[in-house]
């Protein structure tokens, strides 16, 4: 197969006809951007274009830079290539990018999810010849509960730990994961604090999409007065100091690794909750069967076993190496600054 | 099964020692007898032999869970955990609802069913069951709870639970007790204990000395003697009747037979803590040795000959029948002197005895654990004069002060994917000594693997390097590109036959990440060979 509609080169994947990048991670001139984590757009591009709800995420992330937003669907066309966006369902604002030349389509799903979390544009399959997939957790042992029972479990704890008195902090990540866990918190309980990056998100997303209520932790907010009460952290704030007024607390993460219980345990939180953004097993396999495609490329992620398990399908499926990391990085974010 | 489940669930769910304490009485208040002494008995490490082996469930997991068999066996070596991977690639509804002792009941018998029952049985439960319980009930089967909780939390917990005394429980737990045939009557609450023939004392252990002797007071209240490195164990001579009880709370009379010869010496109501150690050619031989030993349940008359044990004895636990471990230290001292001393010179007698020392200075307590090397010691024990003999691990009365490890420096070659809390994250490394070949190549030679030493920040880092520096996988295994040096530091070594390296390291670890040396600046296999003793 000479020159690929989309090649995997050392700035990103490139589409040579249209001299356009998607999610590229080094500085190119022209990018479309799947959505706002940092692992996904980053700095220095010369364009960006992406979704309309996208533009004030990664405004608000990059700072002054020169961006375009499409709605769904909406076509355009670049030396005879024709891009369009369609939701992903991983956070607000985030689109797979389909791409079609003399009748050949491709799709990039960035980072996606299948079921609906209540708070971004669901996802939609998109029909194609090849497939570009993430595979965050493509293995057969992650498997995700209905959402409705994980918000349940969540919500029950928070009760328990404000019967006895007790603040519950929640660590996710600040852009979707954090918003994703507002809206689905029953606020009958108590009300909900949040850290001033999860709060400086949430005016952004608030500007297209309602949430609940929340009030910022400021070096003014008292310890008595979060008492019983919920408060959201991004997972760098996992044991600073920051949480010293908080005492005493119980501490949970929500993310699609605390499947495994010893990834709990290297957290060191007191309950893990499974909750993700990104496809479980069973997700990521309907979802490709329904985009038809026959070739699959699968970059961040368990890649190489599921390529191997696609190809005994019997699909002509394969590994490319990228640099996203997909919630790997939500995991190691301990210290240091906060990926996506 | 279901509160068991749930008990298992919430011990997993904190790293809360007090929260699991809690956990832990509340459910010893609300369960069956029966459940109860089952739970003792597996948090005790207490299991019933393997019903079916690991090779099935594996091949049975992968076909009701619908994936190719090499499609588990990755995402086993992902999760790091057989039982878990199986609950969790195995999807199940709640149907079951049994007690913990029933299922257990079941289990056992299994043992002997034919392969067709076993695997009706299991993937019947493993369907009928809910993720917790489907863990828990393969965990049964394939044993090995390692759910951090301790003997000693799992004590305190019962004692909260009953009212008994934490010291007198941990004795009642002690030793060879069947919970399928023991009630929770008579293992925990009756008072007078029938049968308490071959009950071992819980072992008195030691914290390593964090800091200098000198705070640890005045000299003359402290004594020291060499810490061998062997096996601590008791024997237990009753009812002219010998047991050898390893620390591991092991029955292991059978291995050491040597022992057994102490009976026309050594009258009933006698208990003997000390080490087992290998004494081959009348002196004491390497840990290696003794491994030829440990491994085997009946031991051959040339493997007798060519690797005898002898008990180093340390102290004195029962006299006369009488329980001495309320005495002070110095006068247990006295009695197993009387009893030892005139044993010793005869070697035909596989009892010595381990020496103490008092010294006026603590720089010649110093001085003496310099020697510790050569004289097959891994370094002192400092007891204080008027110790009891206490239960567990205890800080103040005893510490270890071991000689300071060898160490040397070495290059990282290949990573695997660590095992619980660390599944995920390369954290297994295997290390390189510089070798230069006939043709004059320089060629890194594998000498050891470590899988501790970095704090959980330094794993990170480390594995996050791996991933971005991968020469070639195999498997759960990477090799790495030669970049990053580490110190690494082991007890001992020994020249060995198994290892490409020609060289057995005893107890290898992280000592240090070099950050600041290059490849070419790590060690030589000659500079490790030149310390073999």
């Amino acid at each position: 197969m000479e020159n690929p509609l989309l090649a995997f080169t050392d700035k990103g994947i490139y589409c040579e006809q249209a001299g356009v990048y998607l999610d590229p991670w080094k500085p190119v001139d022209k990018a479309i951007i799947s959505h706002g984590h940092a692992d996904h757009s980053r700095w220095g591009h010369g364009r960006y274009i992406t979704h309309e709800r996208n533009v004030p995420i990664i405004e608000h992330r990059l700072g002054n830079i020169h961006s375009t937003g499409v709605s769904w669907g909406e076509s355009f066309t670049v030396n005879g290539v024709r891009f369009s966006l369609h939701p992903a369902g991983h956070i607000p604002g985030s689109s797979q990018i389909r791409v079609e030349y003399k009748g050949e389509v491709w799709v990039f799903s960035g980072d996606y999810k299948t079921g609906d979390d209540g708070l971004s544009t669901p996802y939609e399959p998109v029909r194609c010849h090849a497939f570009i997939t993430e595979c965050t957790f493509g293995l057969p042992a992650f498997k995700w509960r209905p959402q409705e029972e994980v918000f349940r479990d969540i919500n029950e704890w928070w009760a328990e730990n404000r019967s006895e008195g007790k603040t519950s902090i929640l660590f996710g990540y600040s852009l979707g994961k954090a918003q994703r866990l507002l809206k689905h918190l029953d606020t009958s309980i108590g009300k909900v604090y949040t850290h001033a990056a999860i709060e400086n998100m949430n005016e952004v997303i608030r500007t297209f999409l309602p949430l609940p209520e929340t009030s910022r932790i400021t070096k003014e907010t008292q310890r008595d007065e979060l008492r019983g009460h919920l408060v959201l952290a991004p997972p760098s704030a996992h044991g600073s100091p920051w949480l010293r007024k908080m005492v005493p607390y119980e501490t949970a993460t929500a993310s699609g690794w605390m499947a495994f219980r010893g990834a709990r345990r290297r957290r060191a939180v007191d309950r893990g909750f499974v909750l993700s953004d990104h496809c479980d097993w069973a997700g990521l396999l309907e979802s490709i069967e329904a985009t038809g495609a026959t070739r699959v490329i699968c970059t961040h992620g368990y890649s190489d076993i599921f390529s191997r398990f696609l190809r005994e399908k019997g699909l002509d499926a394969r590994t490319e190496e990228t640099q996203y990391e997909g919630e790997l990085a939500e995991m190691n974010s301990t210290e240091g600054a906060e990926i996506t | 099964m279901k509160d068991f489940a749930q008990l298992i669930r919430k011990l997993d769910s904190t790293n809360k020692t007090s929260v699991k304490v809690k956990a832990l009485a509340s459910y010893f208040n609300l369960a069956s007898d029966r459940d109860k002494v089952w739970t003792i008995a597996i948090l005790s490490h207490r299991r019933p032999s393997r019903p079916v082996n690991t090779t099935l469930l594996r091949q049975w997991a992968s076909e009701v869970a619908g994936v190719p068999h090499w499609l588990f066996e990755e995402s086993y070596h992902i999760v790091g955990d057989l039982a878990e991977t199986i609950a969790l690639v195995v999807s199940g509804k709640k149907e079951i609802d049994k007690p913990l002792a029933q299922v257990l009941d079941e289990l056992i018998p299994l043992k002997k069913r034919s392969e067709e029952e076993k695997k009706n049985y299991v993937v019947e439960h493993w369907l009928g069951f809910s993720f917790y319980e489907r863990f828990v009930f393969t965990k049964l089967i394939t044993g090995g709870f390692r759910i951090g909780i301790s003997q000693k939390l799992m004590t305190r917990s019962l004692s909260l639970a009953t009212g008994i005394d934490e010291d007198i429980l941990a004795y009642k737990l002690m030793g060879d007790w069947d919970p399928n045939t023991i009630s929770f009557q008579e293992l925990v609450l009756e008072k007078n204990k029938t049968d308490l023939l071959s009950k071992p004392y819980p072992f008195y252990l030691a914290y390593a000395l964090e800091d200098e002797p000198e705070n640890l007071g005045d000299p003359s209240e402290w004594l020291a003697e060499h810490k061998w490195d062997g096996i601590r164990s008791q024997v237990i001579f009753r009812n002219d009747e010998v047991f050898v009880w390893s620390r591991g709370e092991e029955l292991v009379t059978d291995k050491y037979p040597e022992f057994s010869l102490l009976l026309e010496h050594i009258p009933n109501g006698t208990v003997i803590d000390g080490e087992i150690l290998p004494y081959p050619k009348n002196s004491i031989g390497t840990f290696n040795d003794l491994q030829k030993r440990i491994g085997r349940k009946t031991v051959s008359k040339a493997l007798l000959k060519k690797i005898p044990v002898i008990l180093m004895a340390y102290d004195l636990l029962e006299w006369e029948g009488v329980d001495l471990r309320e005495q002070p230290f110095e006068e247990r001292r006295k009695k197993l002197e009387v009893l030892a001393e005139p044993l010793v010179p005869d070697s035909s007698i596989p009892l010595y005895l381990s020496g103490t020392m008092g010294f006026e200075h603590w720089s010649d307590f110093a001085a003496e654990r310099d020697r510790a090397r050569e004289k097959k010691s891994e370094g002192l024990m400092l007891k204080r004069k008027d110790s009891p003999y206490r239960v567990g691990r205890k800080k103040g009365d005893w510490w270890k002060w071991k000689v300071d490890p060898l160490t040397i420096d070495a290059v990282l070659t290949y990573a695997m994917r660590g095992h619980g809390r660390r599944s995920n994250l390369f954290t297994d490394y295997t290390f390189g000594l510089w070798n230069t070949t006939e043709d004059g190549e320089r060629e890194l030679v594998t000498f050891a693997k470590a899988y501790s030493g970095l704090t959980d920040a330094e794993f990170r880092k480390v594995d996050a390097w791996i991933k971005k520096n991968t020469l070639e996988r195999f498997g759960p295994v990477r090799s790495v590109t030669p970049y990053h040096v580490f110190e690494i530091a082991f007890e001992g070594l020994a020249p060995s036959g198994r290892h490409k390296s020609g060289v057995a390291t005893r107890f290898p670890r992280i000592l240090r990440w070099r950050t600041d040396k290059s490849i070419e600046e790590a060690n030589t296999l000659d500079d490790l060979k030149k310390l073999i003793p």
